[in-house]
């Protein structure tokens, strides 16, 4: 029996509808339990020594006055520690010729970026640990700093590893077609420059482990604030030399992750490592400061474009060049590697050309690692994408909404492979383009846009078109050799009253992970929602799954959820037919209630199965299968990844006196394929977006040529807030996978993957006429200004 | 340590209408006095240098930011975090429009939030759009977009007003 | 981080908090509304201090008419100041200047003595109180006295205040028939410290203006006040930016920051009905 999703009527239809989260109510009374309210029996907290240097040799570490505090309990070095833990290498093998050397959990002779740790301060409380910190006498002698991406490779550039001989971690080029001669025979070639912005993720609940070893039981319990509790339980066990089902990761609430929180992170492991020497808990609780030289660090492109198109503004190709700087290592396991080489797949992504190059040129830096973060990859290839189809549009006398359906791939055109070398199964980039210029009604907006010119308003609107890859496969990382799973489990057990838990591998950071399979299961048992519970985060117990990231949840985690939840049904349908002398295919379940599937009539309630099953399972014929918890996992097969696509637009104001950029409005018509819960779609569409606006008007992160950090704290690393953040409207478009039953896809990461490119063709849209434009983010108001030639250059 | 300077303060003061009495460190801040000795861990710690707001609460009726306060100023203070203010019922409405409308994720920034609105929502006037938007301006959301949460707060306030809450 | 410090102590009145800070033998520091000094404890900017809390003293607080000036306490609550009558019809500018402060939360427990004392370049008191011509009343272990605005600003974070000093309160002219306050800055978010921002006092025809944002510490800007005085905004807009001197850092140039105090100056001339 298929699910008549296109039936909104059908018995049972919570998926597709609006549900509220069962886990809001709790946090919204300030019932959240995040790892740093947790406290256990002996526990310590552990403060980091961090270098104050880009790049240093440790000459000596004297750690005597430190001890000598009341509140220090034990100091720790980067070669003490080395000896219960082994070094890690972010190295993928399918990546071919990548290098990165072993990274210890604190530095053992070098330090290679400020904020990189050097010295463990184990105290009774934070304040005890901080100021044992304060006391330990690092002796560094400095070494030269590698800064520059462009530089990073010249031969006079000083090489940060010496045993690699460059500065360079990856090197890839995905090239298809004629590029060079299609460039030079083409009707229009136009070129840019591109930039984005270093940024971090900070989430508001910095990072924070509680780990736990219990000697007597061989067992590591970690509570912690991560979005992949498996992949952390398979790492923390291989390199502290435990068993994998000795190690428990715990995740419960999470206060944000948005890819900040699916590493392995120094500090932390430093962290599980000493609990092992010591035998208590210890926590580390990253303060604010710390996040901003330890947390992952992403984007930080620059790239040269050019795109060819033909006297109707067809295009043909398109040509990038893009660079990247990582820090000193690649990110383990997941590699620092891949945000450039998603920028060379997805170039280009939402059109129809045959001409394709981009290289991507990955290289080491004495600055924090940079690592996948939400929507890794996209906002770069978008923005270089949508910024040279608008630049060539203006060229050419074109609309930008013209040229881009002349050039969208056709939505009866799939199954494809585009000139990257990517599958898409099925998209609707013109059915998204149409409900777009509904939603803001362009032509009224074009239209008030020319008056106000005249009254001298500068507004603009900008249109950015794109693809986010979802559901990835084995073909993400488990090719590659890392321990990352890209298969998810879900077990769901009805318990004898008839409600249900289903525990799901994976895992809730907000983006209701917990509502949407309450939904899923619900409705494949066939009980109202709120009879399921769900249970995650917890390795002991939840089946071995990948967890949250890289828009899975609802698409992997989401199938495996409809699946077990029907296996159950199959399973109590089973029994009731014993029990009631019937066919099981004649009966149904709905509400909680076994019923005749053609009549509707009621014929027992599920608490009774459950009282036959689990007291008195004597009554029933032997051999006849009473499992009422089931297990199932899903894993896509037919294609690497299911591609969505979207479509944003960005109505802004310039002020040309001062540069500054007022954001009036957003648009942003998305398809994720099978809409689960309507408003939790929305929503994280909404805060991707703005995440995608701090990218480009607020976030920076800023380095002087020595690799000091100069803007650590909050007050100066500036995010996007309420007062400049415009109300947003969201459409959908579904256009179900057929890889599963469910039909879901992700929405993650789809608002910050377009919405920097938007805003920029928007400004650009607006200061056309004063002659100028931005490329390189964040587009603060004095590169806006200094682009329209307001003040000197 | 002197007759006059001292590194431990005592302290009297009343949280969430009960009656306290502690020691703390003389450096202690509110939110960690709230978190760590009196285990109300309803409010958080986000940036500690008062930018993030995660950490506000209510302190003799007004909202202060909890890291930028040390606990030895507030010697026979009324204070209220998300767990009084729940339990009293005050912001009932406001915590129902939050969950309806999705105004959290994460949840980490929600008790700072309900603190900050708490005041708008107990003014006279409803404020626009742009004003509820700039009142919230010191409370950081890296989820939502904040869009959900003017929303939640624009419904409250018409609520209050007796106007439909749509 | 969490804060660090040496030891902390209450003081009852003006005197004890003198003698209180005495005691501390160099390490003291006078402890307001905490939102500056706290923020910098947190954030390792200083350790061992021994705090003297004077938030609790009566006689730093309350505004009143003195004369033809209004006097400010020291302890005054930036939200006080911008719901307080006295403020609103006397010194209009502070009420106006209030609001821009940071966020509710902060303005809660900041104090306008605080706010003066930290001296923060970009904070907007300091330019209020050097374009008010205000007076600063301050009381130390050699008795009290007076600073005008325009001498205690001495650079960045720098003031005349003696360490063991107490700003005790700010006097002002109150404003006389037809003077008119305005001030306006420029943020890259809603309460952020100002890219560049002007206060304006114009008493009579004569205009003075007081600029934040544009330099090492709150600067008269004398060029543009006299071509102000003159009726002549393009010159006064020429003018300002040899008045100002910004810093450059990651938020933006000096080039920039004196290219906005021209912007700012022509859009506060056109508020006030400045004749060309």
């Amino acid at each position: 029996m298929t699910i008549r999703f296109e039936d909104p009527n059908r018995p049972n239809s919570y998926i597709g509808r609006t549900v509220p989260r069962p886990n809001a109510g709790r946090l919204v009374k300030g019932r959240g339990r995040y790892v740093d309210d947790i406290l256990l029996p002996r526990m310590v907290h552990v403060a980091f020594v961090r270098s104050p240097y880009a790049h240093a040799r440790i000459a000596a570490i004297e750690t005597s006055q430190a001890k000598s505090l009341s509140g220090v309990l034990a100091v720790f070095t980067g070669r003490d520690l080395a000896e219960v833990c082994t070094p890690w290498e972010g190295r993928l093998a399918h990546l071919e010729g990548m290098k990165t050397p072993p990274q210890h959990p604190l530095a053992v002779e070098r330090a290679c970026w400020v904020g990189e740790p050097v010295v463990a301060v184990v105290g009774r409380t934070r304040a005890d640990a901080e100021e044992g910190a304060a006391m330990v006498e690092i002796e560094f002698e400095a070494l030269p700093a590698v800064t520059d991406i462009r530089t990073a490779l010249d031969p006079e550039t000083p090489v940060i590893h010496e045993a690699f001989g460059d500065n360079l971690c990856f090197r890839k080029t995905n090239e298809k077609g004629e590029v060079d001669r299609i460039f030079a025979e083409a009707h229009t070639v136009v070129e840019e420059s591109f930039k984005t912005a270093r940024h971090t993720g900070v989430t508001l609940e910095p990072r924070v482990i509680l780990a736990d070893w219990s000697e007597a039981e061989g067992e590591m319990t970690v509570h912690v604030s991560n979005q992949a509790p498996h992949m952390l339980q398979v790492l923390l066990a291989s390199h502290l030399g435990i068993p994998e089902s000795g190690v428990r990761v715990i995740c419960g609430d999470v206060g944000g992750s948005f890819g900040v929180k699916v590493h392995v992170y120094p500090d932390e492991v430093a962290t599980a490592a000493i609990a092992k020497i010591l035998g208590r808990p210890v926590k580390f609780s990253s303060d604010r400061l710390e996040a901003f030289t330890s947390d992952i660090h992403a984007r930080d492109h620059e790239a040269t474009g050019r795109i060819a198109l033909d006297e109707t503004g067809r295009i043909l190709a398109f040509d990038v060049d893009d660079w990247t700087g990582i820090g000193p290592y690649s990110i383990y396991p997941r590699t620092s590697a891949v945000e450039g080489l998603q920028v060379t797949n997805l170039i280009g992504g939402p059109y129809e050309f045959d001409h394709y190059r981009c290289r991507t040129s990955v290289v080491f830096q004495n600055k924090g690692i940079c690592a996948q973060y939400r929507a890794v990859g996209h906002p770069v290839a978008v923005a270089i994408t949508e910024g040279l189809v608008d630049k060539a549009a203006a060229q050419m006398g074109l609309d930008p909404v013209e040229i881009r359906r002349r050039n969208l791939i056709r939505d009866d055109a799939y199954p494809r492979t585009t000139a990257a070398g990517l599958k898409l199964e099925a998209l609707s980039h013109h059915k998204s383009l149409d409900a777009l210029i509904e939603a803001m009604d362009y032509e009224a907006l074009r239209s008030e846009q020319a008056s106000l010119r005249e009254k001298g308003v500068h507004r603009g609107i900008g249109i950015a078109s794109f693809i986010e890859l979802t559901n990835p496969s084995p073909f993400m990382y488990g090719i590659g050799g890392a321990r990352i799973s890209a298969q998810d489990g879900c077990t769901v057990r009805m318990d004898p009253d008839g409600s249900v838990v289903a525990l799901t591998g994976v895992t809730e950071q907000g983006q209701g992970t917990e509502a949407i399979t309450a939904q899923i299961v619900a409705e494949a048992v066939g009980v109202s929602p709120g009879m399921v519970r769900i249970v995650t985060g917890d390795t002991r117990v939840t089946p071995f799954g990948g967890g949250t990231w890289a828009s899975r949840g609802a698409g992997i985690g989401g199938e495996a959820a409809l699946q077990a939840g029907r296996a159950v049904r199959g399973q109590v349908l089973a029994v009731a037919a014993a029990m009631l002398q019937a066919n099981a295919k004649d009966l149904d379940i709905r509400d909680g209630i076994v019923v005749d599937a053609g009549t509707g009539a009621e014929r027992m309630p599920l608490a009774e199965i459950g009282r036959i099953v689990y007291f008195r399972g004597d009554t029933l014929p032997k051999g006849l299968p009473r499992e009422l918890m089931q297990t199932r996992h899903f894993l896509t097969s037919d294609y690497p990844y299911a591609f969505t696509n979207g479509v944003q637009a960005s109505y802004v104001e310039v002020d040309a006196e001062t540069g500054f950029v007022k954001l009036l409005k957003h648009w942003c018509v998305e398809d994720c394929g099978r809409i689960i819960n309507p408003l939790l779609v929305d929503e994280q569409i909404r805060g991707g977006i703005v995440q995608g606006l701090g990218a480009a008007l607020f976030e920076e992160i800023c380095y002087d040529e020595a690799g000091q950090l100069l803007n650590g704290t909050m007050a100066d690393y500036l995010v996007p807030m309420s007062g400049e953040m415009p109300d947003m409207i969201i459409r959908h478009v579904e256009t179900p996978t057929a890889e599963s039953e469910l039909g879901a896809k992700g929405a993650g990461e789809a608002g910050t993957a377009g919405a920097p490119a938007a805003v920029m063709n928007a400004i650009n849209d607006a200061i056309r006429p004063l002659g100028g434009s931005v490329t390189h983010m964040p587009f603060t108001p004095e590169r806006v200004l200094r682009a329209i030639g307001a003040i000197g250059k | 340590m002197t007759d006059t300077f001292r590194n431990r303060i005592d302290l009297e003061m009343t949280v969430n209408g009960e009656p306290i009495e502690l020691t703390v460190p003389a450096a202690r801040h509110l939110i960690d006095l709230l978190r760590t000795d009196l285990g109300l861990t309803g409010s958080h710690a986000g940036c500690e240098h008062g930018v993030c707001g995660a950490c506000t609460v209510i302190v003799d009726g007004e909202t202060v930011r909890g890291c930028l306060t040390l606990a030895a100023q507030l010697q026979g203070a009324e204070i209220w975090t998300v767990e009084g203010l729940t339990e009293s019922g005050a912001i009932a409405d406001l915590q129902k429009a939050f969950v309806e409308r999705n105004a959290l994720q994460c949840g980490f920034c929600t008790p700072g939030m309900l603190a900050s609105a708490k005041v708008l929502i107990e003014r006279d006037a409803v404020p626009s759009r742009e004003g509820i938007r700039e009142h919230m301006s010191g409370n950081y959301c890296r989820c939502t977009g904040y869009e959900a949460i003017v929303d939640a707060i624009e419904t409250t306030l018409r609520g209050r007003a007796g106007g439909d809450a749509r | 981080m969490k804060a660090s410090i040496g030891g902390y102590a209450r003081a009852r009145s003006i005197e004890h908090a003198l003698s209180l800070f005495a005691e501390a033998d160099g390490a003291g520091r006078y402890l307001a509304g905490g939102q500056s000094l706290v923020a910098a404890l947190n954030l390792g900017a200083s350790a061992g201090d021994m705090l003297v809390d004077i938030s609790g003293i009566e006689a730093l607080r309350g505004v009143r008419i003195e004369g033809d000036r209004l006097v400010i306490g020291a302890l005054t609550r930036h939200s006080e100041i911008e719901r307080n009558d006295l403020v609103a019809r006397h010194v209009p500018l502070l009420a106006k200047a209030a609001p821009l402060i940071a966020h509710d939360a902060i303005r809660n427990r900041g104090t306008i003595g605080g706010s003066l004392s930290h001296a923060d370049p970009a904070a907007e008191y300091p330019a209020c109180a050097v374009a008010l011509d205000a007076i600063f009343n301050l009381e130390g272990p050699n008795g009290r006295r007076d600073v005008a605005a325009s001498e205690f600003f001495k650079g960045l974070f720098e003031t005349d205040r003696a360490e063991d000093e107490i700003l005790t309160a700010v006097s002002v002219p109150v404003a006389q028939a037809g003077e008119r306050h305005a001030i306006l800055e420029l943020t890259r978010r809603s309460g952020d410290y100002a890219l560049a921002g002007l206060a304006i006092v114009v008493r009579g025809d004569r205009h003075r203006i007081g600029a934040f944002g544009l330099g090492d510490r709150p600067l008269l800007c004398e060029g543009a006040m006299a071509a102000l005085d003159r009726g002549d905004v393009d010159a006064a807009a020429t003018a300002i930016a040899d008045d100002v001197d910004p810093m450059s850092d990651i938020q933006a140039s000096a080039d920039y920051r004196r290219h906005l105090a021209g912007v700012v100056l022509r859009r506060l001339a056109a508020e006030l009905g400045v004749a060309r």
